[in-house]
């Protein structure tokens, strides 16, 4: 693999509490190329605060801490946030779990994503409208001309998604983090919106970041995994070894989903005291 | 065996717009029925008429034998209740356990309302020390603990399940898909579960009827999640958009 994207190094997240501060991400590190990274756990995993810390996106108190976090050789940290800003959304940008929270509810669904646009670069009025056109059309969006006019409590969830995909993408970034992307949606939605990003990532040659609590969906759409648990990557792993996974809490996790042809009476559960602590 | 719920032919409007149409089917006394479909397929629908949500509906409904009136039912609520989605929006965020609990028994004017309360909470894996806590000083397994504890409180026969655990995570899911299960088989309840969730579905039910435009396109036994032998053409890409 070329020189990673992006390189984390012992990367730590604490906010304060009346016990003192506390840890939420404790020291994680990766490095992402042009490749698909899955990042698994439960709630309170810390999953979702590795991804907002790299864009900067946690707001004191909450501090962050790094040896390393760099995007193409720049360190995020030390950033000024001028420029910060530029690189949010044009170089890295994030998929939000919720379309329906997410997107401005009194602005046409083309005016947002012309937004997103003209935030980065400077473009005439009708390339702009070219440019958007374009773009809801590789979302697969079929009637773009009259999607672009819509609000956003006019269209169903999926395509809530997909505008926000667009959204996203159309500042050609080179990494993408998708924070739970699917979760609000429905199994056959959810299935043709990760397709999408797939299809979309591999085009253009980006990295992902895919945030999930779905061992099975981050192991169908990723190379890499990572596993974390209490704010730790208790383990990480190719996605096709994932039935190889060595760590009790990845094992439990696999063991608690029911299956397709399922015949156990009861569902084995975690124990959380098993490794708390730990 | 007698039959806990019977629909036949319903038909259910929103406003004037008919959202389920022709809806035929009989759940038996404790067995464990799934409704499946996407999202706006009218599954969560046919709940809401059965639980008196969505009173503009036209067709026949029995419930336990007897014919199902539109408006709320008090009666009815005493054998038949309803848990919903979302443990975060289902439970009122200033009222506590306790009074969430007590509300079902003051309203039908039940006694002994501490042993029953204690009693609900033990059934559902819940540690006495979570009586006076309010929503937001517990986890979302646990609000849905205490969602299926208030449907216990009148001890009814049927409960109808709206997505139960679709807003929880896989870990947390397991858990409540064991309790429901352990609660179905000590208080032989009967289940109609409303759920996307195939694998879920698998785990829970004894049969399945799949929805999708508002109308039941097929109903089949649990089995057919295992060899994939649906007979529709709607159900067998639903069966495969779940991995199947």
């Amino acid at each position: 693999m070329t020189e990673p994207l992006l390189s984390v190094r012992n990367l730590h997240v604490n906010f304060p509490t009346p016990q003192g501060r506390v840890d939420v991400v404790k020291g994680v590190s990766f490095d992402l190329g042009q490749e698909r990274l899955g990042i698994v756990g439960e709630s309170g995993s810390g999953k979702s605060m590795t991804g907002r810390a790299i864009l900067r996106l946690i707001r004191p108190p909450g501090r962050v801490t790094a040896e390393k976090l760099e995007f193409q050789g720049r360190d995020l940290l030390s950033l000024p946030e001028r420029e910060m800003r530029h690189l949010r959304g044009a170089r890295i940008s994030m998929v939000m779990q919720d379309p329906r929270y997410s997107l401005n509810p009194v602005m046409t669904i083309g005016r947002q994503i012309a937004e997103a646009l003209r935030a980065h670069e400077k473009l005439s009025r009708s390339a702009t409208r070219a440019r958007v056109r374009d773009m809801l059309e590789s979302v697969q969006i079929n009637d773009p001309d009259r999607v672009a006019k819509m609000y956003p409590h006019e269209v169903s969830g999926g395509m809530g998604q997909r505008v926000m995909i667009a959204m996203m993408l159309i500042p050609k970034p080179k990494v993408l983090i998708a924070d739970e992307p699917t979760s609000a949606l429905d199994v056959s939605v959810q299935a043709q919106v990760l397709d999408l990003i797939d299809t979309l990532v591999r085009d253009q040659g980006m990295g992902l970041i895919l945030i999930s609590h779905d061992l099975q969906l981050v192991a169908r759409y990723c190379d890499q995994i990572l596993v974390m648990n209490a704010g730790r990557v208790v383990e990480r792993c190719a996605a096709g070894e994932l039935d190889r996974a060595t760590h009790p809490y990845t094992k439990g996790l696999l063991a608690s989903v029911p299956r397709m042809n399922e015949t156990r009476d009861e569902l084995p559960t975690l124990d959380r005291t098993a490794w708390e602590g730990t | 065996m007698t039959t806990a719920i019977s629909l036949d032919n319903l038909d259910i409007s929103y406003s004037g717009n008919r959202v389920v149409q022709g809806v035929t089917f009989d759940v038996a006394e404790g067995e464990s029925f799934a409704l499946v479909g996407e999202s706006g397929s009218g599954k969560s629908t046919v709940l809401k008429a059965i639980a008196g949500l969505a009173p503009e509906w036209t067709g026949g409904m029995t419930v336990l034998g007897k014919p199902r009136g539109h408006g709320p039912d008090k009666d009815l609520a005493r054998t038949c209740q309803m848990v919903f989605q979302d443990p975060y929006g289902s439970l009122h965020p200033r009222k506590t356990v306790d009074a969430v609990l007590s509300e079902p028994l003051a309203i039908h004017g039940l006694g002994d309302r501490s042993e029953r309360i204690e009693k609900a909470l033990r059934d559902v894996g819940l540690d006495r020390r979570f009586r006076f806590r309010y929503p937001h000083q517990m986890s979302g397994g646990q609000r849905q603990r205490v969602a299926i504890a208030r449907a216990l409180m009148l001890e009814p026969k049927i409960m109808l399940l709206d997505e139960p655990t679709s807003a929880l995570d896989v870990s947390v899911q397991a858990e409540i898909l064991n309790l429901l299960k352990r609660l179905r088989a000590e208080q032989n309840l009967t289940y109609l579960l409303v759920s996307h969730d195939l694998p879920v579905v698998g785990f829970m039910c004894d049969r399945i009827a799949v929805m999708t435009k508002g109308q039941i396109v097929e109903i089949a036994p649990v089995t057919a999640l295992h060899d994939g032998a649906f007979s529709d053409p709607y159900s067998r890409t639903l069966y495969a958009a779940s991995g199947g």
